[in-house]
């Protein structure tokens, strides 16, 4: 935990509509440093994830107060500008989600949306994306033909390399392996934390043993609360909360 | 809500605190056959052995399969990760009791009148072992840090029986040397299973805080 923070909330409230989601939740996301979310169903881990690159202002009835700090500056700011906001904060999704059309557009298509149109730069930017998601070896001869016909671990990555291709400071990732095999799991864990020597992660998990595996620290959420925030191993090993002792131990969740 | 999980978390609680009393016996029993000189009694103890060994690899393939099925977390795999520690000792502490046994045994040994406080070493033995597996099924970490504490009276009974030994066999007209010698040894196993109970504790420590005493 000795890297800067990247990423802080203070005094985090979530409501949509009626239903109080997120409760004065404080938290610290140190920066090139894995972060997991942990917890049951429905305690706010994934609400407060999409919070980070303001997915929830689509949600209708979504009322957030309290502050995001990304660099100390807040992203609910009215200056804030979303597009740039979500080009620095990146997101992967539960189940692969590549667009209908071709690995290398799928790649380009943030780039582009940015304005890059040089076609040697755009060939760059999608080899360096693919290589970054360790999926270039498997698809460098097949960039032209749908992503749709990938695995569904190549498609995740694919999805990481897109993601990557605008160059994000952040990477979000909502349960990105629980629709994977354990071959895809591993290579996905792997990069995780290859990737971790550029980019903050901020991952939500229901594997607790994935927690285990690549993060450095672990937020345990619990009914909209964060009832305790360590670093992985003591989490883990050590839980002070007994809620959490419950939780992971499997007696109740 | 995790109900196999449960049951085999408690035949593994039965299973180490069965192995506890089965080295608790081996040590009184041994200390019995060396004061009062009872080779039966001895006999017993080395062929009882087995039976520990037995159970050490009936509670690590149940420790095993525990990470392997449950892959635990937090206090329970605090627990089990201690008590595959504890195994260890616990195993050694079986062998030493039944090398002493076999020095009974094989020598035809009663403890001389002059050399009879040497089973308060047997005693003091026991009693850490018995306690540091009551700490474990009480959850008493003071108990624990007690049973560490203790292993210092046996270092020192040690110590002073060590001495009487050296001056007596410097006296020796060859006729005790080999008693002499032999009770050193027996010494140093007790010596020694004060260690592995000092350990045992240190992971009940461990089990109930996180951190070795």
């Amino acid at each position: 935990m000795d890297n800067k923070i990247k990423f802080e909330m203070k005094d985090v409230n979530l409501y949509y509509g009626d239903f109080h989601a997120l409760k004065n939740v404080n938290l610290a996301v140190p920066e090139k440093e894995i972060t997991a979310f942990i917890g049951p169903s429905g305690c706010g881990k994934s609400t407060l994830l999409k919070s980070l690159n303001r997915m929830n202002d689509l949600v209708e009835g979504c009322k957030i107060t309290g502050d995001f700090l990304l660099d100390g500056e807040d992203i609910y700011d009215k200056r804030m500008d979303i597009n740039k906001l979500r080009k620095r904060v990146g997101m992967v999704f539960q189940k692969p989600n590549p667009f209908p059309m071709s690995i290398y557009d799928n790649i380009a298509y943030g780039p582009r949306t940015h304005g890059i149109k040089n076609k040697t730069e755009l060939d760059g930017i999608v080899e360096e994306a693919l290589k970054n998601a360790a999926i270039w070896d498997e698809c460098k001869d097949r960039l032209k033909k749908s992503a749709l016909g990938m695995s569904g671990g190549q498609q995740q990555r694919l999805c990481i390399a897109r993601a990557l291709a605008v160059q994000p400071e952040i990477l979000l990732m909502d349960e990105p392996t629980s629709a994977l095999d354990p071959i895809s799991t591993s290579k996905i864990e792997d990069l995780a934390i290859e990737l971790k020597e550029k980019y903050t992660i901020v991952i939500v998990t229901h594997n607790m043993q994935q927690a285990t595996r690549i993060s450095d620290q672990t937020a345990f959420f619990l009914l909209g609360e964060v009832v305790e925030m360590n670093q992985t191993e003591k989490l883990f090993s050590m839980p002070q909360d007994k809620r959490t002792e419950d939780y992971i131990t499997g007696r109740f969740g | 809500m995790r109900t196999r999980y449960n049951e085999q978390l408690n035949k593994l609680h039965l299973q180490i605190v069965t192995m506890g009393t089965m080295c608790e016996q081996a040590i009184s029993k041994a200390t019995k056959a060396l004061t009062e000189g009872d080779m039966v009694l001895a006999g017993e103890v080395v062929a009882g052995d087995a039976a520990v060994n037995q159970q050490e690899r009936d509670v690590e393939a149940l420790c095993l399969k525990l990470l392997l099925q449950q892959q635990p977390v937090a206090s329970d795999l605090r627990k089990i990760s201690s008590i595959l520690k504890m195994l260890t000792d616990l195993e050694r502490i079986g062998d030493q009791a039944a090398d002493i046994a076999e020095i009974v045994k094989k020598n035809n040994l009663k403890l001389p009148e002059k050399y009879l406080h040497v089973c308060k070493m047997g005693v003091a033995a026991v009693g850490m072992v018995s306690d540091a597996i009551a700490a474990y099924v009480n959850n008493d970490l003071e108990l624990a840090k007690e049973v560490i504490a203790r292993d210092d009276e046996v270092d020192e009974l040690f110590t002073k029986v060590r001495t009487e030994l050296l001056n007596d066999l410097a006296k020796d007209n060859h006729t005790e040397g080999e008693i002499l010698l032999n009770l050193f040894m027996v010494i140093k196993y007790y010596e020694r299973i004060g260690d592995h109970a000092t350990n045992v504790a240190e992971w009940v420590a461990y089990a109930l805080t996180g951190e070795k005493a």
